[in-house]
Protein backbone atom coordinates (compact mmCIF):
# COMPACT_ATOMS: atom_id res chain seq x y z
CA UNK A 1 0.00 0.00 0.00
CA UNK A 2 2.73 2.53 0.67
CA UNK A 3 4.85 1.72 -1.99
CA UNK A 4 1.34 1.75 -4.52
CA UNK A 5 1.17 5.62 -2.84
CA UNK A 6 4.84 6.41 -4.09
CA UNK A 7 3.38 5.33 -7.56
CA UNK A 8 0.40 7.45 -7.12
CA UNK A 9 1.38 10.51 -6.09
CA UNK A 10 3.03 12.17 -8.91
CA UNK A 11 -0.46 12.21 -10.19
CA UNK A 12 -3.04 12.66 -7.46
CA UNK A 13 -3.28 16.64 -7.41
CA UNK A 14 -4.56 16.35 -3.95
CA UNK A 15 -2.33 14.86 -2.21
CA UNK A 16 -4.66 14.56 1.15
CA UNK A 17 -6.52 12.28 -0.64
CA UNK A 18 -3.62 10.25 -0.63
CA UNK A 19 -2.94 9.63 2.65
CA UNK A 20 -6.49 8.07 3.20
CA UNK A 21 -6.92 5.62 0.33
CA UNK A 22 -8.07 1.87 0.95
CA UNK A 23 -8.52 -0.97 -1.03
CA UNK A 24 -11.75 0.28 -2.30
CA UNK A 25 -10.47 4.26 -3.31
CA UNK A 26 -11.06 4.46 -7.22
CA UNK A 27 -8.06 5.92 -9.04
CA UNK A 28 -10.59 7.92 -11.07
CA UNK A 29 -13.98 8.87 -9.09
CA UNK A 30 -11.96 9.28 -5.73
CA UNK A 31 -8.31 10.12 -6.13
CA UNK A 32 -9.52 12.52 -8.89
CA UNK A 33 -6.35 10.94 -11.16
CA UNK A 34 -7.11 12.03 -15.04
CA UNK A 35 -7.92 9.20 -17.04
CA UNK A 36 -4.88 9.53 -19.32
CA UNK A 37 -2.59 9.53 -16.41
CA UNK A 38 -3.65 5.68 -15.33
CA UNK A 39 -0.86 4.77 -18.61
CA UNK A 40 2.21 6.55 -16.27
CA UNK A 41 1.18 5.03 -13.71
CA UNK A 42 1.25 1.49 -15.02
CA UNK A 43 4.11 2.46 -16.27
CA UNK A 44 5.70 3.40 -13.34
CA UNK A 45 4.68 0.41 -11.63
CA UNK A 46 6.30 -1.82 -14.51
CA UNK A 47 9.39 -0.03 -14.06
CA UNK A 48 9.30 -0.33 -10.17
CA UNK A 49 8.19 -3.93 -9.88
CA UNK A 50 9.93 -4.89 -13.08
CA UNK A 51 6.74 -6.56 -14.79
CA UNK A 52 4.71 -6.42 -17.85
CA UNK A 53 1.63 -5.51 -17.43
CA UNK A 54 -0.96 -6.31 -20.13
CA UNK A 55 -3.66 -4.75 -21.46
CA UNK A 56 -5.94 -6.53 -19.90
CA UNK A 57 -4.58 -6.87 -16.65
CA UNK A 58 -4.17 -3.06 -17.05
CA UNK A 59 -7.66 -2.44 -17.82
CA UNK A 60 -9.11 -4.25 -14.01
CA UNK A 61 -6.44 -1.58 -12.34
CA UNK A 62 -9.26 0.69 -11.25
CA UNK A 63 -8.84 0.84 -7.84
CA UNK A 64 -6.10 0.80 -4.93
CA UNK A 65 -6.88 -2.90 -4.03
CA UNK A 66 -7.32 -4.29 -8.13
CA UNK A 67 -3.73 -2.50 -8.45
CA UNK A 68 -2.19 -4.47 -5.57
CA UNK A 69 -3.35 -7.86 -6.58
CA UNK A 70 -2.30 -7.47 -9.70
CA UNK A 71 0.87 -6.06 -9.16
CA UNK A 72 1.16 -9.29 -6.79
CA UNK A 73 0.08 -11.40 -9.12
CA UNK A 74 2.20 -10.41 -11.44
CA UNK A 75 5.40 -10.73 -9.48
CA UNK A 76 4.46 -14.14 -8.23
CA UNK A 77 4.32 -15.29 -12.03
CA UNK A 78 7.84 -13.77 -12.55
CA UNK A 79 8.82 -15.95 -9.47
CA UNK B 1 -18.11 49.45 -35.08
CA UNK B 2 -14.70 48.17 -34.83
CA UNK B 3 -13.07 48.28 -31.10
CA UNK B 4 -9.56 49.77 -30.21
CA UNK B 5 -7.26 47.40 -28.47
CA UNK B 6 -4.81 48.12 -25.42
CA UNK B 7 -2.12 46.00 -23.82
CA UNK B 8 -2.71 45.74 -20.14
CA UNK B 9 -0.62 42.98 -19.29
CA UNK B 10 2.96 41.74 -20.27
CA UNK B 11 5.39 38.88 -19.07
CA UNK B 12 8.62 37.74 -20.72
CA UNK B 13 11.59 35.06 -20.33
CA UNK B 14 14.54 36.62 -22.26
CA UNK B 15 17.96 35.49 -22.33
CA UNK B 16 19.28 38.79 -20.38
CA UNK B 17 16.19 38.71 -18.19
CA UNK B 18 13.39 37.01 -16.78
CA UNK B 19 10.43 38.75 -15.97
CA UNK B 20 9.22 42.16 -16.54
CA UNK B 21 11.61 44.20 -13.80
CA UNK B 22 14.96 42.18 -14.91
CA UNK B 23 14.53 42.27 -18.00
CA UNK B 24 13.64 46.31 -18.30
CA UNK B 25 17.03 46.84 -16.51
CA UNK B 26 19.07 44.75 -18.71
CA UNK B 27 17.48 46.40 -21.98
CA UNK B 28 18.09 50.01 -20.54
CA UNK B 29 21.55 49.30 -19.34
CA UNK B 30 22.28 47.11 -22.62
CA UNK B 31 23.09 43.82 -20.84
CA UNK B 32 24.13 40.99 -22.87
CA UNK B 33 22.38 37.65 -22.73
CA UNK B 34 24.98 35.57 -24.96
CA UNK B 35 26.87 33.08 -23.84
CA UNK B 36 29.76 30.80 -24.43
CA UNK B 37 27.82 27.07 -24.36
CA UNK B 38 30.81 24.61 -23.92
CA UNK B 39 28.66 22.00 -25.71
CA UNK B 40 28.73 23.63 -28.67
CA UNK B 41 32.22 23.09 -29.08
CA UNK B 42 32.76 19.58 -28.11
CA UNK B 43 29.71 19.05 -31.15
CA UNK B 44 32.20 21.14 -33.56
CA UNK B 45 29.58 23.73 -34.38
CA UNK B 46 31.36 26.83 -36.11
CA UNK B 47 28.90 29.27 -33.71
CA UNK B 48 29.18 28.14 -29.87
CA UNK B 49 27.71 30.86 -28.70
CA UNK B 50 23.91 31.18 -27.64
CA UNK B 51 20.70 33.36 -25.76
CA UNK B 52 19.19 31.03 -23.41
CA UNK B 53 17.32 32.64 -20.24
CA UNK B 54 18.55 32.11 -16.89
CA UNK B 55 15.11 30.11 -16.33
CA UNK B 56 14.36 28.15 -12.54
CA UNK B 57 12.58 24.87 -14.59
CA UNK B 58 11.26 23.71 -10.89
CA UNK B 59 9.60 27.20 -10.67
CA UNK B 60 7.30 26.24 -13.25
CA UNK B 61 5.54 24.46 -10.61
CA UNK B 62 4.64 28.14 -9.35
CA UNK B 63 2.48 28.31 -12.41
CA UNK B 64 1.02 24.63 -13.19
CA UNK B 65 -0.02 22.00 -10.76
CA UNK B 66 2.93 19.76 -9.88
CA UNK B 67 0.69 16.67 -11.37
CA UNK B 68 1.51 18.79 -14.62
CA UNK B 69 5.05 19.42 -13.98
CA UNK B 70 5.80 16.00 -13.93
CA UNK B 71 6.53 14.94 -17.27
CA UNK B 72 6.63 18.21 -18.32
CA UNK B 73 9.60 18.28 -20.93
CA UNK B 74 9.28 20.46 -23.36
CA UNK B 75 11.54 23.80 -22.42
CA UNK B 76 9.67 25.83 -24.89
CA UNK B 77 6.53 25.11 -23.27
CA UNK B 78 7.97 25.68 -19.85
CA UNK B 79 8.72 29.26 -21.66
CA UNK B 80 5.56 30.21 -22.61
CA UNK B 81 3.50 28.70 -19.23
CA UNK B 82 5.85 31.10 -17.51
CA UNK B 83 5.81 34.55 -19.81
CA UNK B 84 2.18 33.90 -20.73
CA UNK B 85 1.05 33.66 -16.84
CA UNK B 86 3.12 36.29 -15.90
CA UNK B 87 1.08 38.60 -18.48
CA UNK B 88 -2.22 37.27 -17.19
CA UNK B 89 -1.55 38.25 -13.34
CA UNK B 90 0.07 41.23 -14.30
CA UNK B 91 -2.82 42.17 -15.77
CA UNK B 92 -3.71 41.88 -12.51
CA UNK B 93 -6.43 38.86 -12.89
CA UNK B 94 -6.43 35.86 -11.36
CA UNK B 95 -5.48 32.23 -12.37
CA UNK B 96 -8.26 30.13 -10.97
CA UNK B 97 -11.51 29.77 -12.28
CA UNK B 98 -14.34 27.12 -12.27
CA UNK B 99 -15.94 27.64 -15.43
CA UNK B 100 -14.69 29.10 -19.12
CA UNK B 101 -13.17 32.01 -19.58
CA UNK B 102 -15.65 32.39 -22.73
CA UNK B 103 -14.54 35.92 -23.72
CA UNK B 104 -11.18 35.49 -24.03
CA UNK B 105 -8.57 33.35 -26.70
CA UNK B 106 -4.89 32.90 -27.18
CA UNK B 107 -3.01 33.09 -30.21
CA UNK B 108 0.34 31.52 -28.99
CA UNK B 109 3.13 30.79 -31.61
CA UNK B 110 6.50 28.42 -31.42
CA UNK B 111 8.29 26.92 -33.98
CA UNK B 112 8.74 23.44 -33.31
CA UNK B 113 8.50 20.92 -30.93
CA UNK B 114 11.72 20.27 -28.51
CA UNK B 115 13.57 17.90 -30.55
CA UNK B 116 15.99 17.50 -27.34
CA UNK B 117 12.88 15.96 -25.17
CA UNK B 118 11.71 14.22 -28.46
CA UNK B 119 15.13 12.30 -28.85
CA UNK B 120 13.67 9.90 -25.73
CA UNK B 121 10.68 9.40 -27.81
CA UNK B 122 12.69 8.42 -30.66
CA UNK B 123 15.25 6.19 -28.86
CA UNK B 124 12.15 4.32 -27.08
CA UNK B 125 10.79 3.96 -30.19
CA UNK B 126 13.53 2.40 -31.75
CA UNK B 127 14.29 0.29 -28.93
CA UNK B 128 10.53 -0.97 -29.47
CA UNK B 129 10.03 0.58 -26.15
CA UNK B 130 6.90 2.83 -27.10
CA UNK B 131 5.13 0.83 -24.78
CA UNK B 132 7.25 3.06 -22.35
CA UNK B 133 6.42 6.37 -23.34
CA UNK B 134 3.14 6.85 -21.19
CA UNK B 135 0.32 10.01 -21.73
CA UNK B 136 2.67 13.20 -21.77
CA UNK B 137 4.62 12.89 -25.17
CA UNK B 138 1.74 13.66 -27.61
CA UNK B 139 0.72 16.69 -25.72
CA UNK B 140 4.26 18.28 -25.59
CA UNK B 141 5.20 17.20 -29.32
CA UNK B 142 1.92 18.80 -30.87
CA UNK B 143 2.46 22.20 -32.28
CA UNK B 144 -0.47 23.44 -30.18
CA UNK B 145 1.31 22.10 -26.81
CA UNK B 146 2.42 25.44 -25.66
CA UNK B 147 -1.17 26.90 -25.97
CA UNK B 148 -3.05 24.14 -24.59
CA UNK B 149 -1.17 24.56 -21.46
CA UNK B 150 -2.06 28.04 -21.49
CA UNK B 151 -5.27 28.39 -22.24
CA UNK B 152 -6.14 25.06 -20.56
CA UNK B 153 -4.65 26.61 -16.98
CA UNK B 154 -6.31 29.57 -17.29
CA UNK B 155 -9.49 28.24 -19.04
CA UNK B 156 -9.24 30.21 -21.48
CA UNK B 157 -12.68 29.91 -23.75
CA UNK B 158 -12.46 31.95 -26.76
CA UNK B 159 -9.96 30.95 -29.76
CA UNK B 160 -7.00 28.96 -29.25
CA UNK B 161 -4.96 28.68 -32.22
CA UNK B 162 -0.87 28.05 -32.49
CA UNK B 163 0.68 30.09 -35.03
CA UNK B 164 4.12 29.92 -36.84
CA UNK B 165 5.46 31.59 -39.20
CA UNK B 166 9.38 31.26 -38.54
CA UNK B 167 10.80 34.72 -37.43
CA UNK B 168 7.59 36.27 -37.97
CA UNK B 169 5.07 34.50 -35.97
CA UNK B 170 5.40 36.38 -32.78
CA UNK B 171 3.86 39.88 -34.07
CA UNK B 172 1.56 37.97 -36.21
CA UNK B 173 0.19 36.25 -33.26
CA UNK B 174 -0.32 39.97 -31.50
CA UNK B 175 -1.62 41.04 -35.02
CA UNK B 176 -4.11 38.21 -34.98
CA UNK B 177 -5.15 38.48 -31.17
CA UNK B 178 -5.57 42.21 -31.93
CA UNK B 179 -7.55 41.71 -34.60
CA UNK B 180 -10.06 39.62 -33.30
CA UNK B 181 -10.49 41.71 -30.31
CA UNK B 182 -10.90 44.87 -32.66
CA UNK B 183 -13.64 42.59 -34.73
CA UNK B 184 -15.75 41.74 -31.42
CA UNK B 185 -15.14 38.02 -31.64
CA UNK B 186 -13.96 38.53 -28.23
CA UNK B 187 -12.92 40.91 -25.20
CA UNK B 188 -9.72 39.57 -24.36
CA UNK B 189 -6.82 37.58 -25.89
CA UNK B 190 -3.24 36.28 -24.11
CA UNK B 191 -0.85 36.41 -26.87
CA UNK B 192 2.95 35.75 -27.54
CA UNK B 193 5.32 33.03 -28.70
CA UNK B 194 7.67 30.67 -27.39
CA UNK B 195 11.30 29.32 -28.67
CA UNK B 196 13.98 26.89 -27.08
CA UNK B 197 16.61 26.39 -29.98
CA UNK B 198 17.66 23.02 -29.15
CA UNK B 199 20.96 21.66 -29.83
CA UNK B 200 19.52 19.89 -33.19
CA UNK B 201 17.95 22.71 -34.48
CA UNK B 202 21.10 24.87 -33.59
CA UNK B 203 23.46 22.12 -35.55
CA UNK B 204 21.06 22.85 -38.74
CA UNK B 205 21.07 26.61 -38.61
CA UNK B 206 24.87 26.00 -38.45
CA UNK B 207 25.23 24.10 -41.27
CA UNK B 208 23.56 26.59 -42.89
CA UNK B 209 26.49 29.10 -42.54
CA UNK B 210 24.05 31.85 -41.36
CA UNK B 211 25.59 32.04 -38.05
CA UNK B 212 28.21 34.58 -35.91
CA UNK B 213 31.48 32.33 -35.37
CA UNK B 214 33.66 35.00 -34.92
CA UNK B 215 33.15 35.67 -31.37
CA UNK B 216 33.01 32.52 -29.63
CA UNK B 217 36.06 33.27 -27.28
CA UNK B 218 34.29 36.92 -26.85
CA UNK B 219 30.33 35.93 -26.57
CA UNK B 220 28.48 39.06 -25.24
CA UNK B 221 30.31 39.98 -28.94
CA UNK B 222 28.76 37.71 -30.77
CA UNK B 223 25.59 39.75 -32.26
CA UNK B 224 26.47 42.84 -33.96
CA UNK B 225 23.25 44.14 -35.99
CA UNK B 226 24.15 46.78 -38.45
CA UNK B 227 28.21 46.59 -38.01
CA UNK B 228 30.43 46.07 -40.94
CA UNK B 229 31.70 43.05 -38.78
CA UNK B 230 28.51 41.08 -38.27
CA UNK B 231 29.19 37.61 -39.71
CA UNK B 232 25.83 36.04 -39.04
CA UNK B 233 23.13 35.69 -36.84
CA UNK B 234 23.02 34.25 -32.58
CA UNK B 235 20.37 31.91 -31.99
CA UNK B 236 18.37 32.83 -28.56
CA UNK B 237 15.44 31.65 -26.84
CA UNK B 238 12.60 32.78 -24.44
CA UNK B 239 9.27 33.74 -24.41
CA UNK B 240 7.13 36.47 -24.79
CA UNK B 241 3.17 37.14 -23.79
CA UNK B 242 0.93 39.83 -23.98
CA UNK B 243 -2.75 41.12 -22.74
CA UNK B 244 -4.82 42.70 -25.01
CA UNK B 245 -7.82 43.95 -24.30
CA UNK B 246 -10.70 45.76 -25.66
CA UNK B 247 -10.19 49.32 -24.53
CA UNK B 248 -13.98 49.77 -22.85
CA UNK B 249 -13.22 46.80 -21.19
CA UNK B 250 -9.99 47.73 -19.92
CA UNK B 251 -11.01 51.32 -18.66
CA UNK B 252 -14.47 49.78 -17.02
CA UNK B 253 -11.99 47.54 -14.72
CA UNK B 254 -9.96 50.06 -13.97
CA UNK B 255 -6.24 48.44 -15.54
CA UNK B 256 -3.38 49.64 -16.19
CA UNK B 257 -2.74 50.95 -19.66
CA UNK B 258 0.74 50.51 -20.95
CA UNK B 259 0.41 51.08 -24.42
CA UNK B 260 -2.37 50.92 -27.46
CA UNK B 261 -1.92 48.50 -30.65
CA UNK B 262 -2.94 50.79 -33.49
CA UNK B 263 -2.51 48.38 -36.28
CA UNK B 264 -0.65 46.04 -38.11
CA UNK B 265 -0.23 44.07 -40.93
CA UNK B 266 1.17 40.76 -42.23
CA UNK B 267 1.73 39.52 -45.78
CA UNK B 268 4.50 37.56 -47.96
CA UNK B 269 6.82 38.46 -50.86
CA UNK B 270 5.62 35.05 -52.72
CA UNK B 271 9.26 34.30 -53.09
CA UNK B 272 9.21 36.56 -55.94
CA UNK B 273 11.15 40.09 -56.93
CA UNK B 274 14.10 38.88 -55.08
CA UNK B 275 12.44 36.89 -52.47
CA UNK B 276 12.73 33.20 -51.45
CA UNK B 277 12.75 30.79 -48.73
CA UNK B 278 15.58 32.59 -46.81
CA UNK B 279 15.19 36.29 -48.45
CA UNK B 280 12.52 38.48 -48.37
CA UNK B 281 11.29 40.43 -51.12
CA UNK B 282 11.81 44.09 -50.77
CA UNK B 283 8.31 44.56 -52.04
CA UNK B 284 6.99 42.37 -49.85
CA UNK B 285 8.22 44.66 -47.10
CA UNK B 286 7.73 47.76 -48.02
CA UNK B 287 3.75 46.76 -48.53
CA UNK B 288 4.00 45.63 -45.04
CA UNK B 289 4.90 48.05 -43.41
CA UNK B 290 2.54 50.91 -45.45
CA UNK B 291 0.13 48.39 -45.02
CA UNK B 292 0.70 48.57 -41.53
CA UNK B 293 0.86 52.21 -40.98
CA UNK B 294 -2.17 52.37 -43.17
CA UNK B 295 -4.21 50.31 -41.02
CA UNK B 296 -3.24 52.04 -38.02
CA UNK B 297 -4.76 55.26 -39.18
CA UNK B 298 -1.22 57.06 -38.87
CA UNK B 299 1.42 59.01 -41.13
CA UNK B 300 4.60 57.50 -41.52
CA UNK B 301 6.14 60.93 -39.94
CA UNK B 302 4.68 59.83 -36.70
CA UNK B 303 6.52 57.13 -35.85
CA UNK B 304 9.11 57.40 -33.26
CA UNK B 305 11.04 54.54 -32.90
CA UNK B 306 11.57 51.51 -35.27
CA UNK B 307 12.10 47.91 -33.86
CA UNK B 308 14.35 46.89 -36.27
CA UNK B 309 14.14 42.89 -36.88
CA UNK B 310 18.00 43.55 -37.74
CA UNK B 311 19.41 39.75 -36.72
CA UNK B 312 23.18 40.82 -37.72
CA UNK B 313 23.52 39.41 -41.39
CA UNK B 314 24.36 40.61 -44.50
CA UNK B 315 20.45 41.45 -44.38
CA UNK B 316 20.66 44.00 -42.08
CA UNK B 317 21.70 46.58 -45.05
CA UNK B 318 18.34 45.30 -47.43
CA UNK B 319 16.12 45.86 -44.28
CA UNK B 320 17.00 49.16 -43.31
CA UNK B 321 17.21 50.24 -47.00
CA UNK B 322 13.06 48.79 -46.97
CA UNK B 323 12.47 50.88 -43.90
CA UNK B 324 13.62 53.77 -45.20
CA UNK B 325 11.60 53.61 -48.66
CA UNK B 326 8.57 52.08 -46.79
CA UNK B 327 8.46 55.18 -44.17
CA UNK B 328 9.40 57.77 -47.05
CA UNK B 329 12.31 58.56 -44.69
CA UNK B 330 16.19 58.81 -45.30
CA UNK B 331 18.87 60.20 -43.58
CA UNK B 332 18.09 62.38 -40.35
CA UNK B 333 14.76 62.36 -40.89
CA UNK B 334 14.62 58.54 -40.41
CA UNK B 335 13.55 58.00 -37.11
CA UNK B 336 15.17 56.16 -34.12
CA UNK B 337 16.14 52.31 -34.76
CA UNK B 338 17.14 49.45 -32.69
CA UNK B 339 17.51 46.00 -32.66
CA UNK B 340 17.12 44.08 -29.24
CA UNK B 341 19.22 40.86 -30.53
CA UNK B 342 22.43 43.18 -30.06
CA UNK B 343 21.50 42.04 -26.36
CA UNK B 344 20.04 38.21 -26.84
CA UNK B 345 20.34 37.34 -30.34
CA UNK B 346 17.84 35.63 -32.48
CA UNK B 347 14.66 34.08 -30.45
CA UNK B 348 12.98 33.14 -33.70
CA UNK B 349 9.47 32.38 -32.97
CA UNK B 350 9.50 34.48 -29.59
CA UNK B 351 11.49 37.26 -31.25
CA UNK B 352 8.82 39.15 -32.41
CA UNK B 353 6.59 38.87 -28.83
CA UNK B 354 10.37 39.59 -26.90
CA UNK B 355 10.83 42.45 -29.02
CA UNK B 356 7.42 44.50 -28.58
CA UNK B 357 7.77 43.48 -24.64
CA UNK B 358 10.29 45.82 -25.47
CA UNK B 359 8.98 47.99 -27.40
CA UNK B 360 6.07 48.71 -25.38
CA UNK B 361 8.68 49.56 -22.17
CA UNK B 362 10.26 51.86 -24.06
CA UNK B 363 7.00 53.54 -24.71
CA UNK B 364 6.55 53.56 -21.16
CA UNK B 365 9.85 54.29 -19.45
CA UNK B 366 9.95 57.05 -22.73
CA UNK B 367 13.34 55.86 -23.88
CA UNK B 368 14.90 54.09 -26.62
CA UNK B 369 17.27 51.17 -25.69
CA UNK B 370 21.01 50.88 -26.91
CA UNK B 371 21.81 49.27 -29.91
CA UNK B 372 25.21 47.19 -28.25
CA UNK B 373 28.09 45.85 -30.34
CA UNK B 374 27.51 48.68 -32.63
CA UNK B 375 31.59 49.57 -32.75
CA UNK B 376 31.73 49.46 -36.57
CA UNK B 377 28.66 50.87 -38.11
CA UNK B 378 28.19 49.67 -41.57
CA UNK B 379 29.30 51.88 -43.75
CA UNK B 380 26.91 51.31 -45.93
CA UNK B 381 24.35 51.94 -43.54
CA UNK B 382 25.27 54.81 -43.38
CA UNK B 383 24.51 56.07 -46.85
CA UNK B 384 20.63 55.46 -46.24
CA UNK B 385 20.18 56.84 -42.62
CA UNK B 386 22.12 59.27 -40.10
CA UNK B 387 24.10 57.54 -37.30
CA UNK B 388 22.25 59.36 -35.22
CA UNK B 389 19.29 57.73 -35.78
CA UNK B 390 21.27 54.58 -34.23
CA UNK B 391 22.11 54.99 -30.35
CA UNK B 392 24.69 53.28 -29.30
CA UNK B 393 23.91 54.35 -25.39
CA UNK B 394 20.63 54.71 -23.74
CA UNK B 395 18.40 57.65 -24.88
CA UNK B 396 16.10 59.07 -22.73
CA UNK B 397 13.34 60.48 -24.69
CA UNK B 398 9.54 60.79 -24.93
CA UNK B 399 8.41 57.69 -27.17
CA UNK B 400 4.76 58.29 -28.54
CA UNK B 401 4.94 55.39 -31.52
CA UNK B 402 6.82 52.25 -32.53
CA UNK B 403 6.72 50.54 -35.35
CA UNK B 404 8.20 46.98 -34.79
CA UNK B 405 8.36 44.26 -37.56
CA UNK B 406 9.69 40.99 -38.01
CA UNK B 407 10.56 39.33 -41.25
CA UNK B 408 10.92 35.31 -41.43
CA UNK B 409 11.56 32.04 -43.58
CA UNK B 410 9.07 31.82 -46.01
CA UNK B 411 9.12 35.40 -47.59
CA UNK B 412 6.84 36.64 -44.26
CA UNK B 413 6.49 39.77 -42.81
CA UNK B 414 4.48 41.35 -40.02
CA UNK B 415 4.50 44.56 -38.91
CA UNK B 416 2.89 45.94 -35.39
CA UNK B 417 2.28 49.64 -34.74
CA UNK B 418 1.96 50.61 -30.89
CA UNK B 419 1.37 54.15 -29.38
CA UNK B 420 0.92 55.34 -26.04
CA UNK B 421 -2.30 56.29 -24.50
Amino acid sequence: MEELKTILKPYTVDKELLAGINDNTDLIKDLKINSANLVDVIIDAEAKYNVEIDYDSAEEMTNVGSCIDIIMKKLNTVE
Amino acid sequence: MSRRVVVTGMGVVAPNGVGLPAFLAAIQAGVSGIRFVPQYQELNFSCQVAGKPEFNWEGLTNYISEVSFHGLKATNIGYGIAAALDAWADAGYEYNTDTPRWDTGCVFGNSIADTEAMKNVITKVDNKEAKKLGSRVVEQAMNSGVTSYISGRLGLGNKVVTNSVACATGTQAILMGYEYIKHSYATRMLVGSAEHVDTYVYGAFDSMRVLSRKFNDAPEKASRPMSLTAGGFVPGSGAGALVLEDLEYALARGARIYAEVLGGATNSGGQRGGGSMTAPNPEGVTRCVQDAIRNSGIDASQIDLVSGHLTATMADKQEIQNWAAALGRHGSSFPMINSLKSMIGHCLSAAGSIETVASILQIQHGFVHPNINLDDPNPEIEEIINMDCLPTKLVKKEINIVAKANFGFGDVNSCLLFSKI
